[in-house]
């Protein structure tokens, strides 16, 4: 055993948690280093295919959904919001989720875009590999552009669209960003390398002097155990600045709690406060076109592919097996809920197997990096029975009218997929079960290593990333809604509803 | 002359159209319509959530016929429209005055 295994296997969980990950930051760049041509072309690929998901993939889902009278209204939120979020994430969401600040949110730095040219680069998950920070800023826009859309589908045809867009500005600014930045914001893999010869590194990470005091600690530790306690002090250096719950060691590989669980509290909020669409119960509200959301549910999976394999932020083996897993996890889910309305209701109906396939891809969404492809086919399954239970019997046990069970297929896919992460992300596994582990990047040089696995410890982790998610998605939802509702009001009128949203709202009717 | 109304399920109008056709009834309107009768609707389910369908979709046609023709084009459509099951539809038969071709101005049988 090398000087370097044994410091490792010293620093245990604690340690683990430190490291765990999901996307990285922007880094300062390194003399001579330069993007990877690979991962850059990846990335651009992976960036559009997000934004294929919400426009017009989401759209199409949920325009189905709803009633022929408010289509265009569906469809105007998605697209709209997509454009506003998009804007904020430029002037100053970016800046905010991802530079350095405290553990729960960033700082201004990087407000406009001010900063960022064609050279910055953003680090990767390996060491000494960098996309151009303009695609990873691209691709994080995507991801904060479709998590307040996915909120439309909640309180979908009666909300007033001037209500819709300050909503949104609100949540997107105290709820989304402070998630990215607490989930995703961590120094990068480099900064966790301690050795001389990466001393331009070293100093970019923790500064000039430190730089130099920690080497010449290291140098002067005489035996392995002292020189795992200055790598150590060396991390609580490099990792102070992380998220808070990067630092807790909370797994979210491509956004389970950012986007999913955040949105998902948001719409069961929205539901609540909004209060049930006129008529429910009496009249049909069934949806117009399932032909439209089928179109809507495959564009969706598609993009997905960009959202959970982009989000390694490299083209690899870790890439490919992300791929498998969103694949399987969604065949998984889509079975699973046809399985369980064929038993309770007798026939399994196509919204149930389109229902199932987003639920798949949501539950697997914080997973899809961390799992063997054995154990996405398990998360898909868990969660489309989960999620049925969940849009059938929760829904109409506690009365909320979430049109189109956002909370139901986000929110609960979300948690669950977030908690089953914990569980089978176990590296000491076997086959397809295997998980893959989290990364320990602590070293004397540029390599890393697989940490070791608790399970009662990553379980905890998990939990911290759900609470979060759903007490700061709920608070700022209801505080978001109340302002909405002393200054513009939330809700059309009723013969406004009645007669709905296309015409009454934005005029205009999407068949004639 | 007669005017019939057949108020069908929609898969059995193309049964109901080859009946009337043998029989020599050359003219058929049809349109699509939704209603209930004695069935009431049925019950549909999206995502758990149960919706009454008040308005079941059906097919409406309309035949004028000879009187003496009539009562063989009602057996025929109640024969071709029937499944058996709650829903199959009804016939209403009414007499009918006149009718004039728009093409020549022909007048009564003539003009069927």
């Amino acid at each position: 055993m090398s000087a370097k295994d044994i410091f490792r296997s010293k620093l245990g969980l604690g340690f683990m948690a430190l490291c765990a990950t999901v996307l990285v930051p922007a880094q300062t760049a390194w003399a001579a280093a330069s993007v990877n041509k690979g991962d850059t072309a990846w990335m651009l690929v992976a960036t559009a295919l997000v934004v294929f998901m919400t426009v017009p993939g989401l759209a199409l889902f949920y325009g189905g959904l709803v009633r022929t009278k408010n289509v265009l209204s569906v469809l105007m939120q998605v697209f709209v919001v997509f454009s506003l979020l998009a804007v904020l994430w430029a002037i100053y969401g970016y800046s905010l989720a991802f530079t350095n600040g405290n553990g729960f949110i960033g700082s201004f730095d990087k407000m406009f875009m001010s900063g960022v040219t064609t050279a910055t680069m953003a680090a990767t998950f390996s060491k000494e590999t960098y996309v151009p920070e303009y695609v990873f800023m691209a691709f994080q826009l995507t991801f904060a552009a479709i998590t307040p859309a996915l909120i439309v589908g909640a309180f979908a045809e009666r909300m007033k669209f001037s209500a819709v867009l300050l909503f949104m500005t609100i949540w997107f600014t105290f709820s989304y960003l402070p998630m990215a930045h607490m989930v995703w914001w961590w120094a990068g893999p480099d900064c966790l390398t301690l050795s001389a010869e990466a001393i331009d590194t070293v100093k970019a990470c923790v500064g000039e002097a430190a730089a130099t005091d920690f080497l010449a600690k290291l140098a002067a530790a005489a035996d392995d155990t002292a020189k795992a306690a200055v790598l150590n002090d060396y991390a609580s250096v490099v990792n102070a600045s992380n998220g808070w719950l990067f630092n807790k060691g909370a797994l979210d590989f491509a956004g389970g709690s950012v986007v999913h669980i955040n949105a998902g509290v948001a719409g069961l909020v929205c539901a609540i406060m909004l209060g049930k669409r006129v008529g429910l119960g009496k009249e049909a509200m069934a949806p117009h076109n399932l032909t439209t959301t089928a179109i809507g549910t495959g564009m969706l999976l598609f993009g997905w592919f960009g959202f959970n394999a982009g989000s390694n932020l490299e083209a690899n083996g870790l890439t490919a097996l992300v791929m498998v897993n969103t694949i399987l996890g969604a065949a998984a889910a889509t079975l699973a809920w046809c399985l369980g309305e064929w038993f309770t209701r007798g026939h399994a109906s196509f919204l149930g197997a389109a229902s199932g396939m987003v639920a798949g891809l949501v539950a697997i969404t914080p997973a899809c990096g961390w799992v063997g492809p054995m154990s996405a086919i398990a998360i898909g399954a868990i969660a489309g029975f989960i999620c049925l239970w969940a849009v059938v019997w929760l829904k109409a046990r506690l009365g909320y009218d979430d049109a189109l069970d956002v909370f139901g297929v986000h929110g609960i896919g979300g948690i669950v997929g977030a908690l089953l992460t914990g569980v089978f992300v176990n590296p000491n596994w076997v086959g397809g079960w295997a998980g893959s582990g989290v990364t320990d990047y602590l070293a004397v040089d540029t390599s890393s290593k697989i940490a070791a696995y608790s399970f009662s410890g990553q379980i905890t982790s998990q939990i911290y990333g759900v609470v979060t998610a759903v007490l700061l998605s709920a608070v700022v939802s209801a505080i978001a809604l109340m302002i909405c509702k002393v200054t513009v009001g939330l809700r059309v009128d009723e013969p406004a509803e009645r007669e709905g949203l296309d015409l009454s709202s934005h005029g205009e009717r999407a068949f004639s | 002359m007669k005017y019939i109304i057949a108020i069908i399920k929609p898969f059995k109008l193309e049964q109901v159209r080859e009946a009337l056709g043998a029989l020599g009834i050359q003219g058929i309107t049809v349109t699509e319509v939704k209603g209930h009768g004695r069935q009431r609707g049925h019950t549909e389910f999206y995502r758990g959530a149960e919706y009454a369908v008040s308005f079941v979709p059906k097919v409406k046609i309309e035949v004028a016929v000879e009187s003496s023709l009539a009562d063989r084009a009602i057996e025929a459509i109640q024969i071709a429209a029937q499944t058996g099951q709650i829903g199959d539809g009804k016939i209403f038969v009414l007499p009918l005055e006149l009718a004039v071709r728009v093409r020549t101005g022909e007048t009564g049988t003539a003009a069927l």
